[in-house]
């Protein structure tokens, strides 16, 4: 059991890493675009503007939680 | 530039990043330790990376391209992101630098401290210590040059080069007799960052049904605007940091 919990912690970090609201927020963009396009609105923005915004989003966490250790 | 070679380029950089990171662990372990078990560590990982290559590149080229483009968008933009994430922090002094030299002495102590292999030919120690350095790290770029090479069509062309780029990091540790201290390993992963994301926003966003402006070229164009992104955020952090630095120097 221990060896498959670490099995999957690993391929969990691999593809995550250290924070899951990043790759949750880029499947929410993915999906977003999927819809738009289907309606007919050829959203080639939306993904480049939820990558920046998402990345600067984590960044911040990333530097709050350095600047309180 | 055309999206082929900027496919080789970025393969070459991660696949380089990587060896050098593997090179020093194989070397630190080799050095102490001796040569034969760790040499076979190191073949042994190879031969599993070759493995999982050869079994998922080919399976994905099956795949139909725009459910692929889909998949591989998001995997490489969720592994791009990660890449990106640290060089900026790491850019911005909000993480320390990674150093091969120290890296080296810090596994070189390890590899001192562990117990001797005694009257045994082979040295368990240094055949898992070689194998899960290079397999960890190989991992990373096997996933870059199955996802890279199959969305492309030029899987031959993201193998070779890989390959070269890990021949080139050995051949040139091989004549240093040393961890590659000098290779700026954070800048380069400061563009692989950038280049997997700007992919996998290109194949991401192409694989849910949009047509970007312009077709294929406009790959540049988002390479373009990830880059300026993120030096924009690489000031905007070091600004807060020294911001952070003044308010606790002033309390």
């Amino acid at each position: 059991m221990s060896r498959l919990r670490t099995f999957g912690r690993f391929w969990w970090d691999f593809v995550v890493g250290d924070d899951w609201r990043v790759a949750a927020g880029v499947l929410v963009a993915l999906v977003a675009t999927k819809l738009l396009t289907s309606s007919g609105v050829n959203a080639w923005w939306l993904l480049p503007a939820a990558v920046v915004l998402l990345l600067a989003a984590s960044l911040w966490r990333a530097a709050g939680k350095s600047a309180a250790r | 530039m055309s999206s082929t070679v900027i496919l080789f380029l970025a393969v070459f950089a991660a696949s380089a990043v990587e060896a050098v990171e593997a090179l020093t662990i194989v070397l630190a372990v080799g050095v102490v330790r001796g040569w034969r078990s760790t040499l076979i560590g190191v073949g042994a990982a190879s031969l599993v990376l070759a493995a999982v290559v050869a079994a998922l590149g080919p399976a994905l080229t099956h795949v139909p391209i725009s459910s692929l483009r889909l998949v591989v968008g998001a995997l490489l933009l969720a592994f791009g992101l990660q890449w990106l994430r640290k060089a900026i922090l790491r850019a911005s002094g909000f993480m320390a630098q990674r150093d091969e030299a120290i890296a080296f002495e810090r596994e070189r102590a390890e590899a001192g401290a562990a117990a001797s292999h005694g009257a045994s030919s082979m040295d368990w120690y240094s055949f898992t210590v070689a194998f899960k350095g290079v397999l960890l790290e190989g991992l990373e770029v096997a996933f870059i040059v199955v996802t890279f090479g199959s969305t492309q069509g030029h899987l031959g062309l993201a193998i070779a080069a890989a390959v070269a780029a890990a021949v080139l990091v050995v051949v040139v540790g091989v004549i240093v007799r040393g961890p590659l201290a000098r290779v700026p390993e954070n800048a380069l992963k400061y563009a692989v960052g950038v280049l997997l994301t700007s992919f996998g926003t290109f194949w991401g966003a192409e694989g849910a049904g949009v047509d970007w402006p312009g077709g294929d070229v406009a790959i540049l164009g988002v390479i373009g605007f990830v880059l300026a992104s993120a030096f924009a955020l690489t000031w905007l952090l070091r600004r807060r940091r020294v911001e952070m630095r003044l308010s606790v120097e002033q309390a």
